[in-house]
């Protein structure tokens, strides 16, 4: 990373912690925000975040392993998660998962190329009465089937590009 | 649905009007237990709360929601979360609270902005803030913290561990969260739909309520329904209703089975189908996933023991390490080459687990695994299938 970089990412987290104060229990705001804004939380991340809050680099490592929404290594700008839990499942899941594969050149737990998706599993969403159900990012689909996938990937091609996406996080310039 | 016949703001006024112990006698007059699972007595939570010292108390609303096939509380935050906020300022009136907390799970941000709205509306119309309502000295207001994917953080002294910036790893109890809950302080955390009833008992009466359910499971639920019937939703009964009255209620009649409680719940077989689902009999959170007649059992049990294992927090050595054992039991019933001497070891870890682990998690895991050996014998035993 470059020294200009790292000294803007560590401006940003001393205003995050201005923000949410100098608190233990300001941590999990800090790391959402960290993650909704930059798709990770970097190792650099998490030291500055620790000296700012007084906490060992370890006991910050420790909460973001410990949660699925947050993540050590970047993610895409559009996080896909598959609800792999038993009436998704029963409904055909397997099958919605096999076509995001095959369109997104990707298996899951990986991120695309070009930094666009990462495809994850996910437990019960809460949608089980119309399942198949998936998260991208924030936005629920359900009643997914193999032949809708392609539709919902292209709704997040055309998001990208433009200035914020379907959740209104800003895009990388 | 019930919540849908309340006039708002009536349960709040009539809070309002008694003194405090008053709303703790109508609510424990109703016999309403907690609808989360647990089904704790709603007024005792409420009442140890309200007597433990420490001039800060939270309540706490746990929307946490991770039980596979629970999706009631979702509805009535999108549908009802007026009625929510109301119960919870019902419960600040009855304990003495000036904060409450939404936990709300991270895969149903896209409720955040709602629910920030209408908190924003009640505070301008004076629901929520300093002298709420008009009376003096009544401050109360609410915050929105936002999981960030566990469903371990829905047992609530590992909800209370997340909110203070922690690993969502449960805490040994005693000491019991309305002692020592978050931050220390005196804390009651209640279920969305437990703060929804409770609105409803003040507006219309604890006989009201409990006009309906039986004896010890008084009043209405909300149930999750999913899996094999014609009308999945979600569904407002009484407690104590039959699992084939259900059943034929959702379009569900053929199924062979019935998972009641999630994946922390029981497999009810074909011949259970007449007990009744109540604290007393077959307990729930609201989630009934049904299973027809080509289900194949061992595959419901493997799904449920990959969640428990993803979702452990490992702290605690019978569920982490039990957990796998029973998985792998499955892939060789699978395969067809599990003994039965095999199998009953595999029953006896289970029943380990059940009393040895630390929380609800550990002890709940391998039920499905229990129940589906134990009913479907002739459908798991010596299968061909394998490689
Ligand atoms: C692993 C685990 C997960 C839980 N998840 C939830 C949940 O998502 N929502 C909930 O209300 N209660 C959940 N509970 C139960 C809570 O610990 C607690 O009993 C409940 O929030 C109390 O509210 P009630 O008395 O109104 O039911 C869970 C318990 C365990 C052991
Ligand atoms: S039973 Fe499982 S989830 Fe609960 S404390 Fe032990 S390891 Fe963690
Ligand atoms: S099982 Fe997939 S949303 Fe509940």
């Amino acid at each position: 990373m470059l020294l200009t970089e790292r000294e803007r990412l560590h401006d940003e987290l001393a205003e995050l912690v201005t923000r949410y104060g100098r608190d233990r229990s300001s941590l999990l705001f800090i790391l959402q925000e960290v993650q909704r804004r930059h798709y990770h939380i970097s190792q650099y991340a998490m030291q500055v975040i620790a000296d700012l809050l007084d906490i060992h680099p370890v006991e910050v490592h420790s909460v973001v392993s410990f949660y699925s929404f947050l993540d050590e290594r970047p993610q895409g700008q559009f996080v896909i998660r598959l609800c792999r839990t038993i009436t998704c499942d029963m409904a055909g899941k397997d099958h919605v998962a096999r076509q995001l594969e095959n369109d997104l050149g990707i298996k899951f737990g990986e991120t695309t190329p070009d930094g666009k998706f990462s495809l994850d599993w996910a437990n019960c969403l809460g949608m089980c009465d119309r399942g198949p159900a998936l998260l991208v990012n924030q936005q629920v689909h359900t009643q997914v089937t193999p032949e809708k996938v392609h539709g919902i990937l292209q709704e997040c091609r055309q998001t990208f590009g433009v200035h914020a996406t379907s959740d209104g996080r800003e895009t990388r310039t | 649905m019930t919540f849908g016949e309340i006039e708002p703001g009536a349960g709040l006024k009539s809070a309002l009007a008694r003194p405090p112990a008053d709303v703790l006698a109508r609510i424990d007059a109703s016999g309403l237990r907690g609808r989360g699972g647990a089904g704790f007595p709603t007024s005792l939570k409420w009442e140890l709360a309200q007597k433990s010292k420490g001039d800060k108390k939270y309540v706490i609303c746990n929307a946490d929601e991770g039980e596979p096939g629970t999706f009631k509380d979702r509805v009535i935050l999108g549908d009802f979360a007026d009625m929510v906020f109301e119960g919870m300022t019902i419960a600040a009136v009855a304990i003495g609270a000036r904060h409450g907390i939404v936990y709300l799970r991270a895969e149903y941000t896209y409720l955040r902005g709602h629910l920030e709205a209408v908190l924003q509306r009640r505070r301008e119309n004076n629901l929520l803030g300093e002298n709420i309502c008009g009376r003096e000295g009544f401050d109360f207001d609410i915050e929105v913290h936002m999981g960030a994917g566990s469903y371990v953080c829905g047992e609530e002294t590992a909800l209370i561990e997340s909110l203070e910036g922690q690993r969502g790893e449960p805490r040994n109890r005693p000491p019991f969260p309305i002692d020592t809950g978050y931050l220390g302080n005196p804390t009651t955390v209640n279920n969305v739909e437990t703060f929804a009833w409770a609105v409803c008992i003040l507006a219309k009466g604890a006989d009201w309520f409990k006009r309906l359910g039986t004896e010890k499971s008084t009043g209405h639920k909300l149930f999750s329904v999913s899996g094999d019937c014609r009308r999945p939703g979600v569904y407002d009964l009484p407690l104590g209703i039959t699992v084939a009255e259900l059943l034929a209620e959702v379009g569900g009649e053929d199924a062979k089975a019935v998972q009641v409680g999630g994946a922390a719940g029981q497999c009810i077989p074909r011949r259970d189908f007449q007990r009744g689902i109540a604290y007393e009999d077959i307990p729930t959170g609201g989630s009934i996933i049904v299973f027809g007649p080509g289900r194949d059992m061992l595959r419901v049990a493997k799904n449920f023991l990959e969640f428990f294992i993803d979702e452990s927090c490992g702290q605690c050595t019978p569920c982490r390490e039990g957990a796998p054992r029973l998985l792998e039991g499955i892939e060789m019933l699978h395969r067809g080459d599990c003994s039965m001497t095999y199998l009953d070891e595999l029953c006896s870890l289970g029943e380990t687990m059940q009393l040895a682990s630390k929380c609800g998690l550990g002890q709940t895991a391998p039920s499905t695994f229990l129940s589906v050996v134990q009913n479907f014998r002739d459908e798991i035993l010596g299968r061909t299938g394998g490689n």
